[in-house]
């Protein structure tokens, strides 16, 4: 049999390498402000975001799948509870835990209580529709695609905006069959 | 808690990025402007003082009839004055260090630059609390 998937990301993130908590948070933050700078409007920055968090998701899903051991996962319930419990801890140190699953299953919450990407960050007045996070939704989006699974990602909550926590609301549009790569007569 | 007090941040720059009456005694409209010019009046002051020594906290740099100016000069050569007419120096040193805590984290907000005004009700709301507790 074959070994059962990690159930927590904890003993993955003591091996990877990590980074000071605040060098990751201020390049962060300093990516945002160059946007904010260089786009000018908010609705592109956000745009922006999600795309370079797609990019990086894209890739981040190999590197997830070389080193955490997870096996394949059965059904989208799975492959949640797998990115909240240790696609989470292992890239940014913290867990999510899965809410909000409705009726068919494809679609549920990712409710972050602690987000590493936010420390010092207040929204002022002129950036009131900026989702600062946006890369982390692109990230999730890009890796489940690599996968073959069509989703939304959206923000439902955030704590830079008055809510009590982040929710990342994750929701399954379809699972492309995975192809064969070459056509019959090449 | 004293009766008058007038706390302003002052950029690098010399442009005045925060001001707060934060005394007890009753607002008055050319007390405020009176508040300002003595503050402003006390800038040159700071500006030979701050290189004589290697601290943060001035103390009190300048008096005018009853009010005193005492000064923190961070080291980013912003500063941080209080115009106030209590004698607690002990008070003012631990309001000007646990403000100085606040404005580094403004600072290190990502969103905000540097020399700018601070609009975040968050840290106004703060250094108002900060003010009754130690002044």
């Amino acid at each position: 049999m074959a070994p059962a998937a990690p159930r927590s990301g904890d003993a993955i993130f003591a091996n990877v390498e990590r980074v000071n908590a605040e060098l990751f948070t201020l390049t962060y933050g300093a990516i945002v402000r160059q946007l904010l700078t260089d786009l000018e409007e908010v609705e592109e920055v956000n745009k922006q975001l999600d795309q370079m968090g797609y990019n990086i998701g894209i890739r981040l899903i190999d590197e997830f799948l070389a080193k955490s051991n997870v096996s394949r996962c059965v059904d989208f319930k799975e492959t949640a509870e797998a990115i909240a419990k240790v696609g989470f801890k292992m890239f940014l140190g913290v867990t999510a835990s899965v809410t909000n699953w409705d009726a068919d299953g494809t679609s549920c919450s990712l409710v972050l209580e602690d987000n590493p990407l936010v420390d010092f960050v207040e929204l002022p007045d002129t950036c009131q529709g900026l989702y600062y996070c946006n890369i982390l939704s692109g990230v999730v989006r890009g890796a489940l695609e690599m996968v073959s699974m069509k989703t939304e990602v959206t923000w439902i909550r955030d704590m830079l905006r008055g809510d009590d926590a982040y929710e990342l609301q994750v929701k399954l549009l379809k699972q492309v069959p995975e192809e064969y790569p070459y056509k019959d007569d090449e | 808690m004293a009766s008058t007090a007038c706390f302003i941040i002052v950029s690098r720059n010399d442009i005045p990025i925060y001001e707060a009456e934060v005394g007890s005694a009753v607002k008055k409209e050319d007390a405020a402007q009176q508040h300002q010019f003595i503050l402003h009046a006390a800038l040159d002051v700071v500006q030979d003082l701050a290189w004589t020594t290697s601290a943060m906290f001035l103390k009190a740099i300048d008096r005018f009839n009853d009010l005193v100016v005492s000064v923190y000069v961070t080291a980013g050569h912003t500063r941080l004055m209080l115009l106030h007419d209590s004698r607690n120096e002990d008070g003012i040193k631990s309001f000007f260090q646990e403000v100085h805590e606040l404005y580094i984290k403004v600072l290190l907000n990502p969103l905000y630059l540097p020399g700018s005004r601070i609009t975040s009700s968050h840290f106004d709301t703060k250094v108002r609390a900060l003010a009754r507790k130690y002044l």
